[in-house]
C-alpha cells in the first residue's frame, strides 16, 4: 500500500512484571491523524516510546516508508523524521522561548535561517510566539506552542503527541486543533495519544485501540461515537455518572475567607483574596489552567503551608488556617495532592507503609510509638479489595503500580477513613478512563454520604462531569461559584483565560 | 555479535539482590586492586593480602582487637546512620567524638581519686550529652539558618579537636605527666570493664551491640524511624503526612552526636585510660564508610564494621612485617567506598551487552 507510511508489525516489548506490548500490529495512514485510544497501562507509552527510540522491543519490526526502521535514540528518531511532543514539557524555564529553541536543534543553523524559519513556522501553522518571552511567563498553551515548533524545526514526517490537550482550556485546545489540521493538510502524519473519546472523534481519522497491551481494534472514526469506543477500550460498558444535587445541605461546613498569600517568587503565584464556601455534602470544583496559584492553593488548603498573610479558613466552627496536616486530620479532614509520587505516596515504601502517611484518629495504627503492622496491613487490603486495585500485593513498592492503580490507592486510602471533607487535586491526572471512571465514581458516592468535596482540576470535562459547583482560579484570583447544571462552558473558558466582562 | 562495551539499562525497579551484593562486589574488587598495588610495590600479592588480611585474626589477641576497633565504628555507624536515613549528610562524628571523651573524659579526670560504682555510668551519660550537644550545632543551623549540614558539621570536627588540644596542654595537664600533653588517668572504676582477662575487648562491645539492637527496633517497628525514612526519600510526602521535619533533623543529630559520643568516652575510658591529643584514628569519618557499606542496616553494619576495622588491623601488620607506611589501611578503605559507590550504579541499572545491528 502506498499511502502507508508506518507498518508496525508484531511488537513485543516485556517488562520483568509485565508485558506490556504483546503481537502489536498495525499501520499507520500518511496524512492522517492516528489515535492510540487505551487506558493507562495498556502499551501506548510503551510502544510510542520503541518508535521514538526511547525503548528497545524485544520483538517485531517497524518499516517507516516501507524500509526497516531501527533507532537507538531520540535523536535518531529525529533524524528519519520522527518527532515527539510530551505531556510533560521539558522547557529551561528561566530562559527565553529563542533560546529553548535553539537548545532543541541537533544540526547547526545559522541565526538569520532559524529566525527565517520560525517565522514561516509561526504563520504556517497558526503557532503565534512571542521568542523574547521566558518560559515562565507563558501558558500552558504557549509553552506546548513552544514544543511544537522545537519539533517542526527538524521538519518530521511523523509528530508524536502524548496527550496534548490535557493542559489546555477549550479555547486552546481548539486552537490546536487548527495546527494539527494545518499539519496534516501539508502531508505530514500525526500520531495521537490519548484517554479523551470526544477528542478521537473529533479530531482524528483512524484510531487504534490497546487493551492489556494488545491491539484491540483499528478503524476509522467516522462510525464510531463515544460510547463504542469506551466499550471496547475497557473491554466493558461504562455507567454515566450522574450528579445529583438533592443530598446538599444548606449547612456550610468549610469557609475559605479573603485568603491571600505573597510568595515573592517569581515560579509561583501569589493568591489574592480568596472566598468559597462548601455546603455539607457539596462537590465545589475549582477550574483553572496550570499555573494559576492551584498547587499555592492546594497547599494553603492542607496545611502543608500555614504562613498566608491574611484571611481564614473555618471549619465546623473552628479556625485551622494555622493547623498543620496532621491536626486537620485529626478534625477529619482529607487530602489528596496532585502528585502521586513523592507527595501523596512515597515510591520506595510498599503499599502497606504508604498507608502510614496519612492517619485519621479513627486509625488504631500505631500504640506508644511503635507501629501495630497487622492493622496497617488490614487496612492495607482493605483498600486494594474495595478499590479494586491492581498489585500483586500490599508489600508491593508503590512504584510498581501504575499511575491509575496508585490513584485509586490513594484515594481509597483517604475515603476509607470516611472523612467530613476530601479535598483532591486533579483526582485523574494522567489515568487511564476505567480507573477515571472509578474514581469519579467513589467521589460521588462520598458526596452523597455527606462528605463534602473540593476537586481542583484542569480538566474542565472531569469538572462539570461531577461537581455541584465551580469556579474558576486564574493568576491567584478566585472567580464567583457557578452551578455547574447551568453554567456555559464558554463562559468558564473565557475565565480560564483571565477574560471576565 | 555483541558490542564490546555494555550499556547502561535503567530497572524498572531497585533490585534487592543487587542491594545486598554491592558491598560485596566492592569489597572483591578492592581485594583485587589491592594485590595489583602490592605487586607495583613489589611484594607478592597473596602473602600482602595474608599479611593484610589473615594474620592479623590468627590469633584470639588479633581477634580481640578486631572486636575493639570495630566497637566505635560500629556505634558511630548505626548513630549515622539515623541521619543518613533521612537524608541529612552529618559528615561530623570525628568530632561529635571527641566532644563525647571531653565531657565524659572530664568527669573521668574530675573524680580521679573516687572509686564508684556510679562513676562509669555518669562518665556514658556524660558523653553522650557531649556528644549529642555538638552534634545539635549543626542542627540548629540547618533548621534556622539553612546552612548546609556537610560543612558546618565537619568544620565542627576541628574544632572539637582544637578544644581538646587545649584541654589536655592547659588546664586538664596532668600534674605528674613530665609536661606531657596527657590528662590524668582515670580511677579504676572510671574504666570500661574487659570482657575476657588479658584481652583488651572491652564493655563497650556490649553497649555498641545493644544500641544496633534498640536501632533495628527503631528503624523497623517504630513510627519515628518510619518518620526519618519517609523525610529521607520524599519530603514532600512527609510534609504531606504532617512529620515535624525540624523535629526529625533535631533527632537525627542528637542521637547520632550521643552514638558518637558514646564511642569516644568508650576509647578513652576503655583502651586508653585518660584524655591525650589522638583519641581516635579517624574513627568518626571511617564510620561514614562502614555506615554506607552496611547499607545502613544493623546487620550490615555489623559485618561492615568488622570488615573496616580488619583494614586498620592490616595496616600495622603491614607496616611490622611489610615495611609498608600504615596509610595502606586508608587506600583500602577508600578503595572500599570508591567501589561501593560505583557499584551502587547497578542496584537500579543493569548492564546490556546490545545485539549490533
Amino acid at each position: 500500500m502506498s499511502n502507508t507510511i508506518l507498518n508496525i508489525q508484531n511488537i513485543t516489548k516485556s517488562f520483568p512484571r509485565v508485558i506490556a506490548n504483546k503481537n502489536v500490529t498495525f499501520d499507520i495512514k500518511k496524512n492522517a491523524v492516528h489515535a492510540i485510544l487505551g487506558e493507562n497501562g495498556a502499551g501506548k507509552s510503551t510502544l510510542v516510546k520503541i518508535l521514538y527510540g526511547l525503548l528497545e522491543p524485544d520483538e517485531g519490526n517497524i518499516k517507516l516508508n516501507n524500509k526497516n526502521f531501527k533507532v537507538n535514540s531520540p535523536a535518531e528518531a529525529r533524524k528519519q523524521g520522527i518527532g515527539m511532543v510530551f505531556q510533560h514539557f521539558s522547557l529551561f524555564d528561566s530562559l527565553s522561548v529563542k533560546e529553548n529553541l535553539i537548545l532543541g536543534i541537533d544540526e547547526k543553523m545559522s541565526y538569520s535561517d532559524l529566525e527565517n524559519k520560525l517565522e514561516n513556522i509561526s504563520s504556517r501553522y497558526n503557532l503565534p510566539l512571542d521568542l523574547d518571552a521566558p518560559i515562565t511567563a507563558l501558558s500552558a498553551g504557549e509553552k506546548q506552542r513552544v514544543e511544537i515548533v522545537r519539533i517542526l524545526l527538524q521538519d518530521p514526517q511523523i509528530l508524536i503527541m502524548d496527550e496534548p490537550t490535557s493542559v489546555l482550556t477549550p479555547q486552546e485546545v481548539e486552537s490546536l486543533f487548527v495546527t494539527l489540521n494545518a499539519l496534516v493538510k501539508e502531508g505530514r502524519t500525526i500520531l495521537y495519544i490519548t484517554h479523551k473519546l470526544e477528542e478521537v472523534i473529533s479530531i482524528c481519522d483512524t484510531v487504534t485501540i490497546m487493551r492489556s497491551g494488545e491491539i484491540i481494534d483499528t478503524s476509522s472514526t467516522s462510525n464510531q461515537t463515544a460510547k463504542t469506543l469506551a466499550t471496547k477500550m475497557l473491554g466493558q460498558k461504562l455507567d454515566d455518572l450522574k450528579t445529583n444535587y438533592g443530598h446538599i445541605k444548606d449547612e456550610v461546613n468549610f469557609d475559605v475567607k479573603n485568603i491571600s498569600c505573597d510568595f515573592n517568587d517569581p515560579f509561583l503565584t501569589d493568591l489574592k483574596n480568596i472566598s468559597f464556601q462548601v455546603r455539607v455534602g457539596e462537590i465545589y470544583g475549582i477550574a483553572g489552567v496550570a499555573g494559576n496559584g492551584q498547587s499555592e492553593l492546594m497547599d494553603i488548603l492542607t496545611g502543608e503551608n500555614i504562613n498566608i498573610k491574611s484571611g481564614s479558613i473555618t471549619f465546623d466552627n473552628k479556625k485551622i488556617e494555622k493547623y498543620g496536616p496532621q491536626k486537620r486530620r485529626d478534625l477529619s479532614i482529607s487530602f489528596v495532592p496532585e502528585n502521586r509520587l513523592g507527595h501523596s505516596a512515597v515510591p520506595e515504601l510498599s503499599l502497606s507503609e504508604n498507608i502510614l502517611l496519612s492517619q485519621f484518629p479513627k486509625n488504631n495504627f500505631i500504640n506508644n510509638g511503635i507501629i501495630l503492622k497487622n492493622n496497617v496491613d488490614d487496612f492495607a487490603n482493605n483498600v486494594i479489595n474495595e478499590f479494586k486495585v491492581i498489585t500483586p500485593g500490599n508489600d508491593a513498592k508503590a512504584s510498581s503500580l501504575s499511575g491509575g492503580n496508585l490513584q485509586k490507592y490513594v484515594i481509597g486510602r483517604e475515603i476509607s477513613s470516611k472523612p467530613k471533607i476530601l479535598i483532591i487535586s486533579h483526582p485523574t491526572w494522567g489515568i487511564d478512563a476505567g480507573a477515571e471512571h472509578s474514581i469519579r465514581e467513589s467521589l460521588i458516592e462520598l458526596s452523597q454520604n455527606g462528605t463534602s468535596i473540593i476537586v481542583i482540576s484542569q480538566d474542565l470535562d472531569e469538572l462539570i462531569e461531577i461537581t455541584h459547583k465551580i469556579s474558576v482560579i486564574y493568576d491567584g484570583n478566585l472567580s464567583k461559584p457557578f452551578k455547574t447544571s447551568e453554567v456555559e462552558i464558554e463562559k468558564l473558558g473565557l475565565l480560564m483565560g483571565g477574560k471576565n466582562e | 555479535m555483541n558490542s564490546l562495551f555494555p550499556s547502561i539499562v535503567s530497572r524498572s525497579q531497585s533490585s534487592g539482590l543487587m542491594n545486598f551484593f554491592v558491598p560485596i562486589i566492592s569489597i572483591v574488587l578492592t581485594l583485587i586492586t589491592g594485590s595489583i598495588i602490592f605487586v607495583l610495590l613489589g611484594f607478592d600479592p597473596v602473602y600482602a593480602l595474608y599479611t593484610f588480611f589473615i594474620s592479623p585474626i590468627s590469633s584470639t589477641y588479633g581477634i580481640s582487637e578486631l572486636f575493639v576497633k570495630a566497637t566505635p565504628l560500629a556505634l558511630i555507624a548505626i548513630g549515622l546512620s539515623y541521619c543518613f536515613k533521612n537524608n541529612i549528610y552529618n559528615i561530623g562524628a570525628e568530632g561529635q567524638l571527641t566532644m563525647g571523651a571531653i565531657f565524659g573524659g572530664g568527669i573521668g579526670i574530675l573524680f580521679h581519686d573516687t572509686n564508684a560504682f556510679w562513676l562509669l555510668p555518669l562518665m556514658i551519660f556524660a558523653g553522650a550529652i557531649g556528644g549529642a550537644f555538638w552534634g545539635l550545632i549543626p542542627a540548629i543551623l540547618k533548621t534556622k539558618f539553612n546552612t548546609n549540614e556537610i560543612l558546618t558539621s565537619l568544620m565542627l570536627v576541628y574544632v572539637a579537636l582544637f578544644i581538646l588540644d587545649y584541654l589536655v596542654v592547659g588546664p586538664w595537664k596532668d600534674p605528674f605527666g613530665y609536661s606531657f600533653p596527657k590528662s590524668r588517668p582515670f580511677s579504676e572504676s572510671g574504666r570500661m570493664p574487659l570482657l575476657f582477662d588479658g584481652l583488651r575487648v572491652h564493655f563497650g562491645l556490649i553497649i555498641a551491640l545493644f544500641l544496633i539492637f534498640v536501632s533495628w527496633f527503631v528503624f523497623a517497628k517504630t513510627i519515628f524511624g518510619f518518620q526519618l525514612k519517609v523525610s529521607g526519600y520524599s519530603p514532600k510526602a512527609a510534609r504531606y503526612a504532617g512529620f515535624n521535619q525540624t523535629t526529625l533533623v533535631f533527632f537525627a543529630f542528637a542521637i547520632c552526636g550521643a552514638f558518637a559520643g558514646i564511642a569516644g568516652l568508650a576509647e578513652v575510658s576503655g583502651p586508653i585510660g585518660l584524655l591525650y591529643r589522638d583519641i581516635s584514628p579517624n574513627y568518626g569519618f571511617t564510620a561514614i564508610i562502614v555506615a554506607f557499606l552496611g547499607r545502613l542496616h544493623p546487620i550490615g553494619i555489623i559485618f561492615a564494621s568488622l570488615v573496616i576495622a580488619l583494614t586498620y588491623l592490616g595496616a600495622e601488620d603491614a607496616q611490622l612485617f611489610l615495611q609498608i607506611p600504615s596509610a595502606v589501611g586508608f587506600i583500602f578503605q577508600g578503595l572500599v567506598l570508591f567501589y561501593l559507590l560505583g557499584a551502587e550504579l547497578l542496584i537500579n541499572y543493569k548492564l546490556s551487552y546490545k545485539k549490533l545491528l
